[in-house]
């Protein structure tokens, strides 16, 4: 606040650039490296801008009906909440769930069976997925090049009005790095913010996270990113994963590892969001893992699956429960404006 | 009149000397793609007049584009020359028939080999966003449906995209449920980002020397004329029947029908 008042006295031009400059995408302290490469597309308060606008914007569907928060919505941590698999264009039904847009810097492929590698190429999918929004890029560019609040969006934050690929690209991504989520109860205890300690129960929730989860939601973002097969018996249309992108026998049924981050906000849960609860992911660990010759390794050690007493549900559940974030779900700086 | 002065010019241009070879000295090349069908040329959605492949199945053509990238050329000395990747990318449509040339700038010379790319490499089917210009823009081509030739879902582009219909493909699922009778063959894979998987890119060279070797001089347009045979997508290396696989794309087959895509080009004659 004392900050904003001394710039504030200054002329309004330095302002502006002074507010402008100090925009941009900031790594949490407890987070590692990002994975996304800032050196070629730098978050500015233009770009950001018209990429939220460019987020909850219509056209980008065949029939200006769906936006990329239809299924991404910000109250469920950017996911469509309720829905198992998404609910898209004419109430078409696709066959997964809606991933959260959360925290993507860090992410390194995309999809729930990857097969996209580059943050820029990923919005591509659902605007061409038939179940999704079933329009072209092309036509989508052509939509937006006949707006005059985009013509005056691109020149504001690429210099000209030109409409292009790399520009529209590059702007979602811009709006996507920055839902970053890092002020759950856990980040501040990790960062040793205004006095945050863990309960008792999450006290030994977590001791239970790192013994039994963390190998792979390895903290802080609760996710190594890797694909693994977690036992999940088949589902009705026989989805198998990693394996679609890369014809690998090794990769069927691989699934991306998803953050264990905002789970208050982003059930239902797994790749075809079969879980409504908690309860049932961890009833699914303990005694539902179906063995098959790419099943994890780590969920075949001494057992199939992974032992979990009713009192160490409870604790890890306390434990979880720390990783809601509020701030992220609440900030009004990611809200369609 | 008019024979005796072509003839009069075509033994000045025999006997014109190769000029020294200089990476400085760049005149216009061309080559041509000229897409038949065994002994037929290409006529869209003909079904007046079926083409008919080895395996006696009648098929009419709707959709046939390719890309064509990394020309690269070898001197009868033995110089050779890579046109800069930059302006090496060409996607060849045969229903459009401005499309049939890739035109490229090549040192002055006399030239007995002729490499280029069915495809595109995975250092272009993994660079940023903003390099993905021209005919690589995902935009380019109005979408997947039309002409695009991006592949978003698993992220690269579609090689060699070739459609039409046929009466021997079922109405169900292991045909086409539409009802419509329709092959698609959309053949990419560059051999994957983090892990290796398929690679249908395919270098193709030929030997210009039987046919007629591209004089590459700055008054004039050289221009090496390929007839491209579409029917050896399906009698190729490998002979397939359109019913067995009607629709092919990111699969284990699309690597049978990539090692018959290199033997449609033939080198047919140079025009210098």
């Amino acid at each position: 606040m004392m900050g904003i008042f001394v710039l504030a006295c200054k002329k309004n031009q330095p302002v502006k650039e002074e507010i402008e400059s100090m925009f941009g995408f900031v790594k949490p302290v407890n987070f590692p490296e990002p994975e996304y490469d800032f050196d070629n597309n730098k978050v500015t308060k233009a770009g950001f801008e018209l990429g939220r606008a460019l987020f909850y914007e219509p056209r980008l569907s065949r029939n200006n009906t769906i936006t990329c928060g239809s299924c991404h919505i910000q109250s469920s941590a950017f996911t469509q909440h309720g829905h198992d698999v998404s609910h898209g264009i004419d109430d078409r039904l696709g066959t997964r769930n809606s991933p959260p847009i959360m925290n993507l810097a860090w992410n390194k492929a995309f999809m729930w069976g990857g097969g996209v590698f580059d943050l820029d190429l990923q919005p591509i999918v659902p605007i061409t997925t038939h179940e999704e929004m079933d329009e072209s890029l092309d036509n989508v560019l052509g939509k937006l090049r006949n707006m005059p609040k985009y013509t005056g969006l691109f020149r504001a934050a690429f210099g000209t009005e030109e409409v292009s690929t790399a520009r529209f690209m590059k702007a979602l991504s811009q709006f996507m790095l920055m839902c970053v989520s890092s002020n759950s109860k856990y980040d501040k205890v990790m960062r040793k913010e205004g006095g945050a300690v863990f309960t008792a129960d999450e006290r030994e929730g977590y001791v239970l996270f790192k013994e039994k989860c963390a190998s792979c939601h390895s903290e802080p973002l609760f996710t190594d990113g890797s694909f693994r097969n977690n036992g999940l018996p088949p589902n009705a249309i026989k989805d198998q994963g990693l394996y679609v992108a890369t014809l690998k026998d090794t990769d069927r049924y691989k699934f991306k590892v998803p953050s264990l981050r905002n789970l208050r906000f982003t059930a239902p849960y797994m790749h075809d969001g079969r879980f409504l609860t908690l309860n049932a992911v961890f009833q699914h660990y303990t005694e539902g893992v179906q063995d098959s010759p790419t099943l994890d390794p780590l969920l075949k050690k001494d057992r199939t699956g992974i032992a979990l007493g009713d009192q160490e549900k409870v604790k890890l559940t306390a434990f979880l429960s720390t990783l809601d974030d509020e701030e992220f779900i609440n900030n009004p700086l990611l809200s369609e404006q | 009149m008019l024979n005796a002065v072509l003839f009069l010019s075509a033994c000045s241009k025999k006997e014109a000397p190769a000029p020294e070879f200089s990476e400085k000295n760049l005149a216009p090349f061309s080559v041509e793609f000229d897409n038949i069908v065994g002994d037929r040329t290409l006529s869209f959605n003909n079904s007046a007049s079926l083409y008919r492949n080895s395996a006696g199945e009648e098929f009419s053509i709707s959709l046939v584009q390719y890309f064509i990238s990394n020309i690269k050329l070898v001197t009868t000395n033995g110089n050779s020359y890579t046109v800069n990747p930059d302006s090496s990318y060409f996607l060849i449509n045969g229903a459009d028939k401005g499309t049939r040339f890739a035109k490229v700038n090549v040192p002055e010379g006399d030239y007995a080999k002729l490499t280029f790319t069915l495809g595109v490499d995975s250092l272009r089917s993994t660079m940023p966003v903003d390099k993905r210009t021209g005919v690589l823009d995902p935009a380019y081509g109005g979408g997947h449906n039309l002409g695009g030739m991006y592949w978003g879902w698993n992220s690269g582009y579609i090689f060699f995209k070739y459609e039409g219909n046929s009466p021997v493909i079922s109405d169900n699922v292991n045909g086409d449920p539409t009802g419509k009778k329709q092959f698609k063959y959309h053949i990419g894979g560059f051999g994957g980002y983090s892990a290796s998987t398929i690679n249908n890119v395919k270098t193709i060279t030929i030997d210009l020397s039987a046919g007629g070797v591209a004089k590459v001089r700055k008054d004039r347009k050289s221009n090496v004329h390929l007839l491209v045979d579409l029917m050896k997508v399906f009698n190729g290396k490998n002979n397939y029947s359109i019913a067995a696989h009607p629709n092919v794309m990111f699969s284990d087959y699309s690597v049978s029908i990539a090692a018959n895509l290199v033997e449609m080009f033939k080198h047919d004659h140079t025009e210098n």
